[in-house]
């Protein structure tokens, strides 16, 4: 053996520590283990150790993200107390939505190692679809809306086709598809350029319904709560009886609480101002579902896999071409669900749906998130966090009356401060020998 | 030793445009056996690989499988036949985990969903029982030394249940100890019964661990030694052509001088 990852001089202590809670049936399995490394201890220590660990190897997550979002939210609220107000934040969840939605596509395609320009066109030409399919030409508005959705599927899927089939790079034809689909949205639109949409409809309801009822905010900060505490159980509960490496009980309970935290805050904050928003579900829901896509199914690993070595994904005899393609169809179905949700909040498809900052924002917020650029890293969860940075300095920018010029230098300073850390840590881990 | 090899090649012959690569190459593998194939730099070794993993099949001769003649034209057929095939270039993702990496193309699904636990286990189970040690199975790969990257690739190779096993040049590029470990992997395949193919530049390598060393040279046979008969000088006389070199040359002209 001559790599050892973990070497520290400074503390001996979590380096030759023997595995004190592996069952007897494991016994044998173990001693394929090196135990000089990664045997963790027990309980908070072996936690924090492992925290430590990982920050010294540039393994940073979501830390700079989170410290971000505290550090805005601080400076903000020193400067106008109504920033971290229920109103102020519960809005910010709502116009951050939409966006985020269109980012969590972007993050599917930055594990691939590649780009989508094209995001921002789709979810203007969705919204365009959806209003003349419903306002001009009379359609219900549930089949208008999936049709408009639909659409987006099929421009990502032609865009896949043209990278994995084809061979354009994808840097190319989305930004083939950044013109060709704004110059499409605007030929839809037709002569007068803007179509209202119905202020009571389906699309509209998307940012403006609220259930009101407290116990709505409450009872879905609970269910994750649960769900979440009664899964991570489940799962140490199998890898024990499987004697595999577990998490003792009390990192799970610690765990749960980090996220019974935030959650029990925000469902407060929620009920503060008008109730849950559904605009904010749906974008939960769908960043649950699509990380439960990501980590536990095999599409998610080949995504993964091809972001990391397509050759070798290839070879394991992955589909290379269809995840591809599947992948760049989930980004134009996502921008063009986010595009519905940007219309609902004008409550119109106009001439500038999709335009101006919105594409820079998405994928701004997936990298700000902590997905790497670089591709095969990555969570859904970054759209979220990355998001929310975005909108709160776009948010607290406005409460205090700055101009739109210095908020994009601003959050342009931030993009770049983002890609800074992911690109040290990238450099980071290389040397520890973790990327 | 069984009496039927487990893989045998008769008369494979492969052309690329002008260049014949494979001229009638004969190759027989047994279980639990180790046949080095060795050769010089386009003596036809890849090639002759390629054709056994279904990459780029051969235009003539017949490949037999415990006896029978088979068609392996796909490298799916390959590994279907139970042909597994460790490139030199490991294919590897950098930024999986290992077990992540052993199970790829083939990961474990229950219900629908990733079944992490018993990949984890099955991985432990395979890497011990080759005696593997990797620090854990649950970092990414891209903190594995070279030694344990390549024997992550050969064990992977392995949950396939396959009974040839080619290793192309599995050393190249490791160290003093990373090949050691490699080598005993070797070792550990043989005695599961497992036929392997290990291709490599390295005599001391070949000596080590192959029960028979194939030579081919310019594409075709020349000569399948028993390892522990044959010199280390005999096998690099085949390799390089013993008629075909400045020793031999010399002695030719001066016995050819000492006669006149």
């Amino acid at each position: 053996m001559t790599t050892d990852l973990s070497k520290d001089p400074k503390d001996p202590q979590d380096a030759p520590q023997e595995p004190q809670d592996t069952p007897q049936a494991a016994a044998a399995a173990v001693t394929a283990v090196d135990p000089r490394l990664l045997v963790r201890q027990e309980g908070f220590a072996g936690y924090w150790s492992e925290f430590r660990r990982k920050l010294r190897s540039g393994d940073l997550g979501s830390l700079p993200v989170v410290v971000g979002l505290i550090v805005i939210g601080l400076v903000f609220q020193l400067r106008d107390s109504a920033f971290l107000g229920a109103e102020n934040l519960s809005n910010l969840f709502v116009t951050a939505s939409g966006t985020g939605l269109i980012a969590v596509g972007i993050v599917f395609v930055l594990i691939l190692g590649e780009i989508d320009l094209s995001v921002g066109s789709v979810s203007g030409l969705a919204s365009a679809t959806f209003a003349v399919l419903n306002v001009n030409h009379g359609m219900p508005e549930w089949l208008a809306l999936v049709l408009a959705i639909l659409s987006g599927t099929l421009v990502g899927a032609l865009h896949g086709f043209f990278f994995a089939r084809i061979g354009v790079p994808a840097f190319v034809v989305t930004l083939a598809g950044l013109l060709g689909w704004n110059g499409l949205m605007l030929q839809v639109l037709g002569a007068n350029g803007t179509i209202n949409l119905d202020d009571s409809g389906l699309v509209a309801g998307l940012t403006n319904h609220y259930f009101s009822d407290v116990a709505a905010a409450y009872g879905l900060a609970t269910l994750s709560v649960v769900a979440f505490l009664l899964v991570s159980l489940r799962d140490s509960k199998r890898r024990e009886a499987a004697g595999v490496p577990s998490r003792p009980v009390s990192e799970i309970v610690l765990r749960t609480a980090a996220l019974a935290v935030p959650a029990y805050v925000v469902a407060w904050l929620f009920n503060e101002y008008k109730g849950l928003p559904l605009a904010v579900v749906i974008f939960l829901g769908v960043v649950v579902a699509l990380d439960f896509v990501l980590r536990r199914t095999s599409y998610g690993r080949k995504v993964f896999a091809l972001g990391g070595s397509v050759e070798a994904a290839s070879r394991a005899g992955i589909n290379v071409s269809a995840v591809r393609i599947s992948v760049f169809a989930l980004s134009g179905t996502m921008a063009a669900l986010g595009g519905m949700f940007l219309a609902s909040q004008i409550n119109a498809a106009n001439q500038s749906s999709g335009a101006g900052s919105l594409l820079m924002n998405a994928i701004a917020a997936a990298v700000i998130g902590g997905t790497s650029l670089f591709g095969g890293r990555g969570k859904t969860w970054s759209a979220l966090l990355g998001v929310l940075v975005i909108q709160s300095i776009a948010s607290g920018m406005a409460l205090l009356g700055i101009a739109s010029a210095v908020q994009y230098m601003i959050t342009g300073a931030v993009l770049l401060a983002a890609v800074v850390i992911d690109s040290v840590s990238r450099r980071t881990q290389k040397t520890a020998g973790r990327a | 030793m069984s009496a039927t090899p487990v893989l045998a090649l008769r008369g494979i012959s492969k052309r690329f445009g002008a260049v014949q690569a494979l001229t009638d190459v004969e190759l027989e593998i047994h279980a639990g056996e180790v046949v080095a194939l060795v050769g010089d730099n386009g003596a036809g070794k890849s090639t002759l690989v390629k054709t056994i993993a279904g990459v780029g099949p051969a235009d003539d001769g017949v490949i037999e499988w415990d006896g029978r003649p088979v068609t392996v034209d796909r490298p799916h057929a390959a590994q279907e036949l139970g042909i597994a095939t460790v490139y030199q270039d490991l294919a590897l993702c950098d930024n999986l985990d290992v077990v992540g990496n052993l199970f790829l193309g083939r990961e474990i699904v229950r219900a629908g969903v990733l079944d992490e636990v018993e990949m984890e286990r099955r991985s432990r189970e395979l890497l011990s029982t080759l005696s593997i040690r990797i620090p854990s199975v649950r970092i990414p790969i891209a903190s594995l030394s070279g030694g344990q990257r390549q024997t992550v690739a050969i064990a992977r190779s392995l949950l396939g249940e396959p009974k040839i096993v080619i290793l192309d040049e599995p050393t190249a590029a490791l160290g003093v100890e990373q090949t050691a470990q490699v080598l005993d992997l070797v070792e550990r395949l043989r005695e599961r019964g497992l036929g392997v193919i290990l291709i490599s530049h390295n005599m001391a390598d070949v000596k080590a661990v192959a029960d028979r060393v194939a030579v081919l040279r310019l594409g075709r046979n020349n000569g399948t030694f028993d390892v522990a008969t044959t010199s280390q000088e005999e096998i690099i006389s085949a390799i390089t052509g013993a008629t075909d070199n400045a020793v031999t040359r010399r002695k030719a002209r001066t016995t050819a001088e000492g006669t006149k």
